[in-house]
């Protein structure tokens, strides 16, 4: 944002103090997510950087700690990978059909209640989860479900619709309903009208939404800190009890591991997200 | 006429008006169809558990239904000198039973929780009632220990008599019901709860302040600049907002941790001594530095969607009109965007009251929430049932403070991302 020639020189000043502070704060919001990659390649124990590393020193680099959270011996990372995906990968599968079948109720014009039924549907994402955890927990826990994989499942699917609920009512909000109406009248059936023209069109908003319960469910701690058993440990977990008893590199390494994939994720979303906004005409 | 003449029909004799409404309200079951799933699950796993919690914080039930006749008993007692034989009878009988079923340790912790002292006489209670004879059970009770002869214990145990109770949540507050039955509140130096509501509130507060100040300049620069450079900059809010919540909070660990970089660079510049590193974890400062900046995000985002629809030129309009720059953004650019300000805060500030996961990795003893306490309660020391209540008292906070954001700025106003 160039400044026109003729400011006076205390609003250049002013312009310039402004733009140090964006500055920092830009540097607060991103460089803590920078620090953990090149420490993930320490050679020592150490959680700082060696003298070896601050000189550039190749020894002072190795790939031991992520050897560690591949072939580490009693390591817990691999199970903990193994169920955080198969968890998040059937959360979002469940959060996307609930969610969106719920999504074209509601932003069909006839719905009645729908403020009410909003709120209840998107409850999860407003009470704090400490909350949520307690009372799924005590449901998880007289249905039987507790340290069990489907309990879980279960749980992230409720803190993951509503996540799908907004994207795909807001992706609806610019749905022309009268290309189902076309269908209607040219002989298809309501469901195929779904699969082949609604679907489709509303498919981006879908797709993000997805995204965001699958992240929701691949991140969540507190819910699932009351519910896991042993069995059912979960990347997160690992995460938070190592944090919690010993900061080993190791972590740094499976930290460095989800930052790239949150980085693929966030890419996907964006792409996504443009996408809709040019099928929906929006331009900003 | 009479206006049934004037009725339209439809081609098979229905009134069109009839058919019309027939046809609405098909079509307001099938949009609820489409809605039940969810809204059933919802109910069923979510909606009712919370309502079972707070059945749960008030059910005061297991004494009640463990001394059934007692209470019944101590119906017409007037709680001002000893009951009567009847009573003491009746416990006995109460209390054989429970004997019987292996209970009355159960009883003897409950009636604990009431007043201090039941532990013991509960336990000689059971051991000298094996030798008890048929009738006087009052003297023989009271000879079994002197406060058995304590109208204070009496008292203690008509106190449970209702099956519901207000204890837990008293207790959430640091109150509870005295002998004589009036709410007070312990005694200073154990008023825990309060202490931990108020610092939540603090922490809470001062962390949306920081998330404004600092979120305003950049969301302003993000709605201002060209597309090209906006989009980059964007990712740095993008990023760390889709980046895990352990992965960022174990950043700042390692950042603050007393040999860590942030130590480091204060020793570097010199602005503290090399042996006198000061502890920025485990303390509030860390619960302060860490959820300032991952719940920064939060506020970005909303502050820059309203942002971007302020017309540069209503700026421009301002300042031909003679007002400097400054005058400029505060009477026309700064009420604009309070809808943001209003979402962004709204968002943060709900967030970090229940905030759990980075205040117990880096808050340590000073910098813990209330939702850190309901999670010990939760698994240490399993008392269910006060880990309810404060999760109802927190939700009910956080209700309060929607219904006065509706009330204030509306709902409607919230714009997300």
């Amino acid at each position: 944002m160039a400044l026109p020639k003729y400011t006076e020189p205390h609003y250049r000043i002013w312009h310039y103090i402004y733009l140090t502070i964006c500055g920092a704060v830009f540097f607060f919001l991103i460089a803590p997510l920078f620090v953990i990659f090149p420490l993930s390649f320490n050679a020592e124990e150490f959680l700082s950087f060696s003298d070896g590393m601050k000189s550039l020193d190749p020894d002072a680099f190795s790939l031991r700690w992520y050897k560690d959270m591949i072939y580490g011996t009693k390591n817990p990372w691999g199970l903990a990978a193994k169920n955080s995906f198969i968890i998040a990968i059937f959360a979002t599968i469940g959060s996307v059909i609930l969610g969106t079948v719920a999504a074209l109720g509601l932003s069909s014009r006839h719905m009645p209640y729908k403020g009410l039924i909003m709120a209840v549907l998107i409850s999860p994402m407003i009470v704090p989860l400490i909350i949520s955890g307690v009372a799924i927990f005590f449901f998880m826990a007289k249905a039987g479900l507790a340290a069990t994989h489907t309990g879980i499942v279960l749980a992230h699917i409720i803190l993951g619709t509503p996540f799908v609920v907004i994207t795909v009512t807001a992706t609806l909000s610019g749905f022309d309903h009268s290309v189902t109406r076309a269908a209607a009248s040219l002989g298809s059936d309501p469901v195929n009208t779904f699969m082949k023209i609604t679907l489709p069109l509303i498919l981006p908003g879908v797709i993000s939404g997805g995204l965001f319960a699958f992240v929701t469910s691949f991140d969540e701690v507190v819910v699932v800190l009351f519910l896991a058993g042993l069995e059912n440990t979960t990347i997160p977990i690992q995460m938070w009890t190592g944090l919690r008893e010993q900061l080993s590199p190791t972590i740094l390494a499976v930290a460095t591991c989800l930052i790239i994939l949150s980085t693929l994720i966030l890419v996907t979303a964006e792409l996504l997200r443009r996408r809709s906004e040019r099928l929906r005409g929006i331009n900003r | 006429m009479s206006s049934e003449t004037k009725q339209i029909l439809t081609t098979d004799g229905i009134p069109l008006e009839v058919s019309l409404k027939k046809a609405e309200r098909k079509n307001k079951i099938k949009a609820f169809l489409l809605v039940a799933p969810l809204l059933f699950f919802l109910i069923i796993t979510y909606v009712f558990p919370i309502g079972d919690m707070l059945f749960r914080s008030i059910d005061d039930k297991m004494v009640t239904q463990m001394l059934p006749k007692t209470f019944k008993a101590m119906e017409t007692w007037d709680g001002q000198e000893l009951p009567g034989e009847e009573v003491f009878a009746a416990f006995h009988e109460d209390f054989i039973k429970l004997v019987e079923d292996k209970r009355e340790g159960k009883l003897s912790t409950q009636l604990n929780y009431t007043k201090n002292g039941f532990k013991s006489i509960i336990k000689k209670l059971r051991r000298k009632s094996k030798s008890f004879e048929e009738g006087n059970y009052k003297e023989q009770i009271m000879s079994v220990h002197k406060r058995w002869a304590d109208v204070e214990y009496w008292r203690a145990i008509k106190r449970r008599a209702p099956e519901f109770t207000s204890q837990k949540y008293l207790k959430g507050m640091d109150m509870y019901v005295n002998e004589e039955g009036k709410i007070v509140s312990v005694e200073e130096d154990r008023r825990i709860h309060r202490v931990l509501w108020l610092r939540t509130l603090e922490i809470a507060f001062f962390v949306t302040v920081f998330c404004f100040l600092m979120a305003y300049p950049i969301a302003h620069l993000l709605a201002t600049l060209p597309m090209k450079y906006s989009n980059l900059l964007m990712i740095c809010v993008l990023l760390p907002f889709w980046t895990s919540l352990l992965v960022r909070t174990a950043s700042w660990m390692i950042l603050l941790q007393q040999q860590g970089i942030v130590n480091d660079f204060f020793v570097g510049i010199g602005l503290v001594a090399d042996d006198n590193r000061p502890e920025m974890m485990y303390n509030k400062t860390g619960s302060y530095v860490a959820m300032t900046q991952i719940l920064l995000p939060f506020m970005v985002l909303p502050l820059y969607s309203v942002m971007k629809t302020i017309s540069p030129s209503l700026m421009r309009a301002g300042k031909s009109l003679g007002g400097t720059p400054f005058v400029a953004f505060w009477k026309v650019y700064f009420p604009l965007t309070i809808p943001g300000i209003g979402a962004g805060c709204l968002l943060v500030f709900i967030l970090a009251i229940g905030y759990y996961i980075t205040p117990a990795l880096v808050g340590g003893a000073s910098g813990t929430l209330i939702s850190n306490q309901i999670a010990f309660h939760m698994k240490s020391t399993l008392d269910w049932s006060f880990a309810s209540a404060m999760g109802l008292m927190l939700l009910s906070g956080v209700l309060v403070i929607y219904w006065l954001y509706n009330k204030i700025v509306g709902i409607d106003n919230i714009k997300l991302g």
